[in-house]
């Protein structure tokens, strides 16, 4: 396909919205990470650096909407185009929402710094579906930016992993909460925590659902693995 | 190039269909091969750059292209349901043109009155009850949605309506002898986009009596008005398809390209 439009500015208007997507991701990115920190390290610190990002966030996704509306005013964007704008306005969604369970993360981080009972629980274990989750991100908006649709599909097939990590996690949870009921009210916490990692996971997948509607034109949410597949071959 | 198209499922009723038509004005090949159906109380948009034989394939099928000399066609546009072949030799092009009737791009009503403009038309026709003419031309510019702006002018003269009004005066002379198909050819490009909005509502409104064939070079109007869409290129169909198939995810590069504004 020529890459280009008649309209050079057209052009640039695409490479600019998709660039602040980028942004956008790389900061929600760094929210998680930081997360994902403050979880391993306790840090209050680092849980306070997370909230204080969301608000850049926020303002991220309203300014990529506002430049999306007045492409779609302007251009009439239609075929590929037209895709690729409402997927970047789906993408920042889902990238505003992992901002948000980043933000729960380091909420309930000092919740459980301030009951005490950092020690008796098994938080080192959620690092390893943390690190899934934050690197899935990772991977779909470097997919995203080349618009490869075979990373996506690997994406869909990767998130089965973190949801296996989740529930193998809650699982342990019981047994600490069985073994000592002082750590209920923590353990609620972590729970919670665990539930926002697998949610992080949950939106790089929709994003890699997105890409394999930009570049395939099929909507391939609530379809299954056979129906993608077929999709993408 | 794909010669044959196969219809989708569900489809309506074929009101007409060109088949493998060819078009030469003398020596130039304007239309190659061009197969594809038009739907009964549907329609059809006809897309493509300046040149590529989308108001050539139009005025085919009013046999305009016999007024000039030198102009041959090859193959066949069926009109149904009577199954007649319209290019036929032994079909007179005035018949045709009853059936297919024709709106422009520039407004073009007679320099006569407003009412008789619009019962012209019925007059050729040897129409003379002038209760039945009335009727008829009152029926008319109220599908035409302009009965309203009208009904107390109907003996000034056309040519004092606006462009808009004036269009949809032609509209409303081209419905009184009650065809079957109607051609757009580019029927707002020289109006307004409050005229333009009038003229797409009516287009809108009018499928529900007849079949209409448009060609437009604004593609976003394409997209507002028809159920079906054609690309052409070059002469040739590149793609046909539901409109909103075509907009969203066309099958062919070439169509992609054009209506992206990548074309070049």
């Amino acid at each position: 396909m020529s890459d280009k439009h008649l309209s050079s500015q057209f052009d640039s208007e695409l490479t600019s919205v998709s660039t602040r997507v980028m942004e956008m991701g790389g900061l929600v990115e760094s929210q998680i990470r930081t997360a994902v920190y403050a979880l391993a390290q306790f840090s209050a610190e680092a849980a306070t650096e997370v909230t204080d990002m969301e608000s850049r966030v926020n303002a991220m996704e309203v300014d990529i909407d506002r430049e999306l509306s007045s492409i779609i005013a302007r251009r009439q964007p239609t075929a590929r185009d037209l895709r690729l704008l409402i997927a970047i306005s789906k993408t920042t969604a889902n990238l505003e929402r992992a901002g948000d369970e980043a933000e729960k993360i380091a909420r309930m981080v000092r919740s459980i710094i301030d009951s005490g009972a950092t020690r008796t629980l098994p938080s080192s274990e959620l690092r390893i579906a943390a690190d899934l989750a934050s690197g899935l991100l990772r991977k779909a908006l470097d997919a995203f930016a080349r618009l490869d649709v075979n990373v996506a599909v690997s994406i869909l097939k990767e998130d089965d992993a973190i949801d296996k990590e989740f529930d193998g996690f809650v699982r342990k949870l019981i047994t600490y909460m069985m073994e000592d009921p002082r750590t209920i009210s923590s353990s609620l916490d972590l729970l919670f925590v665990a539930k926002a990692i697998e949610r992080i996971g949950d939106h790089a997948k929709n994003i890699a659902e997105f890409i394999i509607y930009v570049v395939k034109g099929a909507d391939v949410r609530h379809t299954s693995m056979e129906a993608i597949e077929s999709v993408v071959r | 190039m794909p010669s044959t198209i196969t219809l989708p499922e569900n489809a309506p009723a074929l009101k007409a269909q060109s088949k493998n038509l060819d078009f030469y004005y003398g020596a130039f090949k304007a239309l190659k091969g061009v197969t594809m159906p038009i739907y009964e109380n549907r329609v059809t948009a006809l897309i493509g750059p300046s040149g590529c034989g989308k108001s050539t394939y139009l005025r085919c099928f009013n046999r305009m292209h016999d007024l000039y000399p030198g102009h041959r066609y090859d193959g066949k546009i069926e009109l149904y349901p009577d199954d007649v072949d319209i290019l036929d030799h032994g079909v007179d092009p005035i018949e045709v043109r009853m059936r297919i009737s024709m709106v422009f791009q520039k407004p073009n009503p007679f320099p006569k009155s407003i009412f008789e403009n619009v019962a012209y038309g019925l007059r050729v026709r040897g129409e003379k009850s002038e209760s039945y003419l009335e009727d008829k031309v009152e029926t008319a510019l109220k599908s035409a949605a302009i009965w309203n702006e009208v009904k107390d002018r109907m003996n000034e003269s056309a040519t004092n309506l606006s462009g808009g009004q004036q269009q949809r005066l032609c509209i409303a002379r081209s419905l009184a002898t009650d065809p079957e198909i109607i051609l757009f050819d580019e029927p707002t490009s020289a109006l307004d986009p409050i005229a333009t909005g009038s003229i797409e509502e009516l287009i809108g409104e009018l499928k529900s009596q007849v079949t209409i064939l448009i060609v437009t070079h604004n593609m976003q109007q394409a997209a507002r008005v028809s159920d079906y869409v054609a690309y052409m290129y070059l002469g040739e169909m590149v793609e046909y398809g539901v409109t909103n198939d075509i907009f969203m995810k066309p099958k062919r590069q070439e169509t992609e390209d054009y209506i992206t504004g990548r074309f070049g």
